[in-house]
């Protein structure tokens, strides 16, 4: 297999390159199964105890957002609630992974001096998914032990840490061919990540909805392993199926493309510049507006997708009694309705602030790829360039917040005969989330000021806020660690009390932590 | 003279770490010449020219660029100056066209008329998008849009790496022409000694981030030896005992050696009473000074 030759060496330069980072995503990743298999014995000890908390967890407002509770035990208690997020963290670990190693590297002409050594022609493609499937493996190991050392039952163990494996797999196959199609990793990253979010949407309607549509998407599969609730191997099978025909297209449109070349042709482009590429700003606007063009449709689709969920929920029979009473307390129906929207404007205000990391670290991005240099040589101030990108940080950031609060209110609204008033309604909502997106955009910066080669840390910092916000209070944490998370601080709108205090404060940080940032930029050295 | 000079550096020290890029360095460029700077790579030019545009902040020594200070008034003083880096590095998703506009835009302004003359000659496609382009092509992006800038000063970094032969006899001539405008400066970062030689008025080169010679050509030469090879009548005796003459070899009735410039006139006597029959002098190029500085300091230390 000459065509092969070399994929050991870059295997192993893959596993150099990524030796800090892969191992904090698989430790992360493993580790979260059995800390929470561990809490919940501690707060349910006996039968009786979780038998008392089912009704609250088969609330379609929950069902949507973590899948169908299969079975009432400690296992499926865990497995329901570190499913979606292990999956979805396992997905996007095995296509950042596997882009970096494949397209990243052919983009930035690297494979071709590589290329020209004695490496064979899908030598790069195959180190890339060898490294990931290592990844994957170690998070399955980690999961596997922890939970077995966590006291849980060995098949369910094994079925949960496969299903997180096979998650991360059946994505970075479908990374493979995207990074097949597009020239530009972004692009490939942009639209692999989109059908890891578009998986995750179609699981939460079907299990709300049409439960067909759970069964089209890697996640719903993933849920349906049954782990910890009669295990349903079979299932594997599929993830085999995906995976074998995903990456069997991956290889023939790699053999049939030259190095550096995508499927999409190169059209000639404009010969000279338009009036609106006149400044900074013009030229940021067309870095940036693919990514924000295909956020905005994202966001709307899924907007849509969950407005649509809310009339389920709200007309639902299967409540338990139990749940009826708290809801009465809270004010009927129309509190389970608001704790869904809330819960879902939560989830959203978390999944945008990607885009406000994304978007933030094209500072950094631009610095290292030299392309600030010529730019700074000009009269353009630093600050004023700084300011360009920072301006889709923080516009495009309410941007998307607002659409998904409009879309959202809007086609529930419809359902209600109410669409005008519930889009503002919800759309206030939605943007309450903005000054937690912004204390990250302010991470960002500061970390870009004051230590440029750490600025990555600002995705660490976003998945910290995520797992302080979903697991922080359940795990135990104390309140102040989970406060750490800006997220912690915003009212949980609608339904909860409208507080302006918290969000003034959180703008605050997020003024103070850009200011350091531009002031310390100012001075520092460029490259 | 002096009060006139587009780029004054005395004493520049800049250090990465324990690293010192820069120990000391001095330089002027005078107003409306041709400045080349010369060295090795990761002599300090690259460096050099980052503290002019501001870029970096010198840890010692002064920087003035065109009678301002490059680190505090870097946005002002640009609008006056182009640069073009050593190694270009273009925005993937915009067009070479698009590009050349934009910088121009963002330098205050360019010659629409010059843009289209130097695109022709550069046999530059402005349609394509910059992820497609060559490194030459890349380089001739950002060498049209500094030269169809108005400006007063320019900055090239090693600007014809990744040229073609052609394509470096077409920069020279372009260089050629600003400089017969008369108000234009350029400081020409270079290890390409022909275009140095081709180009500029006067040198600076830099080793281990200190200038270690600098001056016209002509006083640079005189520093150095005319290699001369002659064809006599008689052998001429006094040669080889001649002070400041070296490598003296003879064949036959013809000679060859190296001279200083101090004993030339001494040397040239000698091989005239020896009855000169046929005589090519050759001066000193530049390669030769060049080589010499390195090859000794190096052999020293």
């Amino acid at each position: 297999m000459t065509s092969l030759a070399g994929t050991v060496a870059l295997t192993r330069l893959a596993l150099r390159l990524d030796r800090v980072r892969l191992p904090l995503w698989v430790v992360v990743i493993g580790i979260l199964p059995a800390a929470t298999a561990a809490n919940y014995r501690k707060l349910y000890p006996t039968a009786a105890d979780l038998a008392a908390i089912t009704g609250v967890v088969d609330s379609p407002s929950l069902v949507a957002m973590g899948g169908p509770l299969f079975r009432v035990s400690l296992g499926g208690l865990t497995a329901w609630k570190v499913g979606a997020t292990t999956f979805i963290l396992a997905g996007l670990m095995s296509v950042l992974t596997l882009i970096r190693h494949t397209r990243t590297e052919e983009e930035s002409g690297r494979l071709e001096l590589v290329g020209s050594t004695v490496v064979g022609r899908h030598a790069a493609l195959t180190a890339g998914l060898l490294t990931v499937a290592l990844a994957d493996a170690g998070t399955m190991l980690v999961t596997v032990l922890g939970l077995l050392k966590a006291g849980m039952p060995a098949p369910g163990s094994l079925a949960l840490g496969l299903a997180i494996g096979l998650s991360g797999m059946a994505f970075a196959a479908i990374a493979a061919v995207c990074a097949q199609l597009t020239t530009a990793a972004r692009t490939a990253t942009g639209i692999t990540s989109a059908t890891l979010g578009g998986a995750y949407l179609l699981r939460a309607l079907g299990d709300t909805g049409p439960t067909w549509l759970s069964w089209v998407s890697p996640i719903g599969w993933a849920i349906r392993i049954r782990a910890y609730a009669g295990e349903q191997w079979w299932v594997a099978g599929l993830f085999a199926g995906l995976v074998a025909a995903l990456l069997t297209a991956a290889y023939v449109l790699r053999a049939r493309r030259d190095v550096g070349a995508g499927l999409i042709p190169e059209r000639p482009a404009a010969p000279a510049a338009g009036p609106e590429l006149a400044g900074p700003l013009g030229l940021a606007w067309r870095q940036h507006r693919g990514s924000l063009l295909g956020w905005v449709i994202g966001v709307a689709l899924a907007a849509a997708a969950m407005g649509g969920a809310v009339r389920g929920i709200s007309s639902a029979t299967n409540i338990s009694q139990q749940m009826l009473d708290v809801l009465a307390r809270m004010g009927g129906r129309k509190a389970l309705v608001d704790q869904f929207l809330a819960a879902v404007v939560g989830i959203a205000g978390l999944t945008v602030t990607a885009y406000t990391v994304q978007a933030t670290l094209r500072l950094r991005a631009e610095e290292s790829a030299g392309h600030v240099e010529p730019l700074l040589a000009t009269r353009v101030s630093r600050i004023r360039w700084a300011l360009s990108h920072l301006t889709f940080s923080v516009g495009g950031t309410a941007l998307l917040l607002a659409v998904f609060g409009a879309v959202t209110g809007a086609v529930y609204g419809l359902q209600v005969h109410d669409p005008v008033g519930q889009a503002l309604r919800i759309t206030g909502a939605s943007l309450a989330q903005l000054p937690a997106a912004w204390v990250l955009t302010g991470i960002g910066v500061a970390l870009f000021g004051l230590s440029p080669r750490l600025a990555t840390l600002t995705w660490a910092a976003l998945i910290t806020c995520v797992l302080l916000v979903e697991f922080g209070v359940f795990l135990g944490l104390s309140d102040w660690a989970v406060d750490l998370s800006p997220f912690a601080h915003v009212p949980k709108l609608p339904g909860a009390d409208f507080t302006v205090t918290p969000l003034a404060w959180l703008t605050g940080v997020a003024a103070l932590l850009g200011i350091a940032g531009l002031t310390r930029f100012r001075r520092r050295d460029i490259g | 003279m002096t009060g006139a000079d587009a780029v004054t550096v005395t004493g520049l020290v800049k250090t990465f770490g324990t690293t010192r890029a820069l120990d000391g360095l001095d330089l002027s460029v005078r107003t409306g010449e041709v400045h080349g700077f010369l060295g090795p790579n990761g002599a300090g030019k690259t460096t050099t020219l980052r503290v002019l545009l501001g870029l970096m902040n010198a840890d010692g020594g002064t920087a003035r660029l065109l009678g301002g200070d490059p680190w505090r008034e870097a946005t002002t003083l640009h609008r006056r100056l182009a640069y073009v880096p050593g190694d270009v590095t273009l925005w993937p998703g915009l067009s070479g066209g698009e590009i050349i506009d934009l910088l121009g835009r963002l330098r205050g302004g360019l010659n629409a008329r010059r843009r289209a003359e130097l695109l022709e000659r550069f046999d530059l496609d402005p349609r394509k998008k910059a992820r497609t382009y060559s490194k030459g092509n890349r380089q001739k992006v950002a060498l049209v849009a500094a030269l169809a800038s108005d400006v007063e000063l320019l900055l090239l970094d090693e600007p014809t790496s990744g040229l073609d032969p052609l394509m470096e006899d077409v920069f020279r001539q372009v260089i050629r022409e600003e400089l017969n405008r008369g108000d234009r400066t350029v400081l020409l970062s270079s290890h390409i000694l022909a275009e140095v030689e081709a180009l500029c008025d006067r040198v600076t080169i830099i080793r281990d981030g200190r200038a270690v010679e600098t001056g016209t050509l002509a006083e640079l030469r005189h520093l150095t030896r005319t290699s001369i090879r002659a064809e006599l009548d008689r052998p001429a005796d006094g040669l080889a005992t001649l002070p400041g003459v070296h490598d003296l070899q003879v064949h036959g009735d013809r000679v060859s050696f190296a001279v200083d410039t101090a004993a030339l006139a001494a040397a040239l006597t000698c091989l005239t009473e020896a009855g000169v029959r046929n005589l090519v002098s050759r001066p000193p190029t530049l390669e030769e000074l060049f080589l010499r500085h390195y090859v000794a300091d190096r052999s020293a230390a």
